[in-house]
């Protein structure tokens, strides 16, 4: 059973590369049981989509 | 089409904007001016381009990250500062001895609220700021720019299995920075 620090590596390394099999497998098991791991994902979402946005609202106030 | 005296003006007015980017990619003035000075002058060239549905902002952030590929591949020589890079305790922190998080990760709430307010991306830019010079421009390079991990290694002289290692520390970094920071500094979203 992979620990959640394990597991958060694998969370960040999938939004880089597509995971092997074996990993995808142990991830997917994990998220189903672990709200924290389930948590942490969202939260790397939501700093891909902020680094995305950057500078956000300029000085026109529009994005 | 806009007239050339008014889009010189509307550029200067973009001049901080752009120059808050470049520095935080650059962490240097003066290459981040340049970068500036050169879409600017860029911009005025190809005005007549200037297509009216995207914002200023947004068209002028496109030329902008090509002038600072530009000057990354130029600085690429340069040993970027160490410092820092190896910093492990708040990562080992994170987490405790049998793997499980220290603190268990917040639900933030609805992105959209942050992503409206300025204040915001002064948080986020302050966090990316505190990152390890070379752990910040893997970060950028991959979500600003987003280059694949195997051109990141390229242009950071790195393995691939560093890359990840940096791309996860800048990550879980940048997660414990916002949570302090903005998350729970009544700035809740």
């Amino acid at each position: 059973m992979r620990t959640c620090k394990e597991v958060s590596r694998l969370i960040s390394q999938a939004q880089d590369e597509k995971l092997g099999f074996a990993d995808r497998v142990a991830l997917r098991l994990h998220l189903s049981i672990c709200k924290s791991c389930v948590s942490f994902r969202k939260q790397l979402d939501f700093l891909r989509e902020a680094a995305r946005r950057f500078p956000g609202p300029g000085e026109d106030g529009k994005s | 089409m806009v007239a050339p005296d008014s889009l010189q003006a509307e550029l200067e007015q973009q001049r901080s904007y752009l120059l808050r980017y470049a520095m935080l990619q650059l962490r240097n003035q003066t290459a981040a001016e340049d970068a500036v000075q050169e879409t600017l002058l860029a911009a005025i060239e190809g005005g007549h381009r200037f297509a009216s549905q995207s914002s200023l902002g947004t068209w002028l952030v496109g030329i902008l990250k090509h002038k600072i590929i530009d000057h990354l591949r130029r600085q690429a020589r340069e040993p970027l500062l160490g410092a820092g890079e190896d910093d492990e305790d708040d990562l080992e922190r994170m987490f405790d001895a049998t793997g499980h998080f220290s603190a268990a990760p917040q639900t933030w709430a609805s992105p959209e609220a942050s992503f409206e307010q300025k204040k915001f991306f002064e948080a986020f830019e302050q966090c990316v700021k505190g990152l390890p010079a070379k752990t910040a421009r893997a970060f950028i390079l991959r979500e600003m720019h987003g280059l694949e991990t195997a051109e990141i290694c390229k242009e950071l002289g790195i393995s691939t299995s560093n890359c990840w290692v940096l791309l996860y520390r800048a990550r879980t970094a940048l997660r414990l920075c916002l949570e302090k920071c903005w998350f729970t500094a009544g700035q809740k979203a």
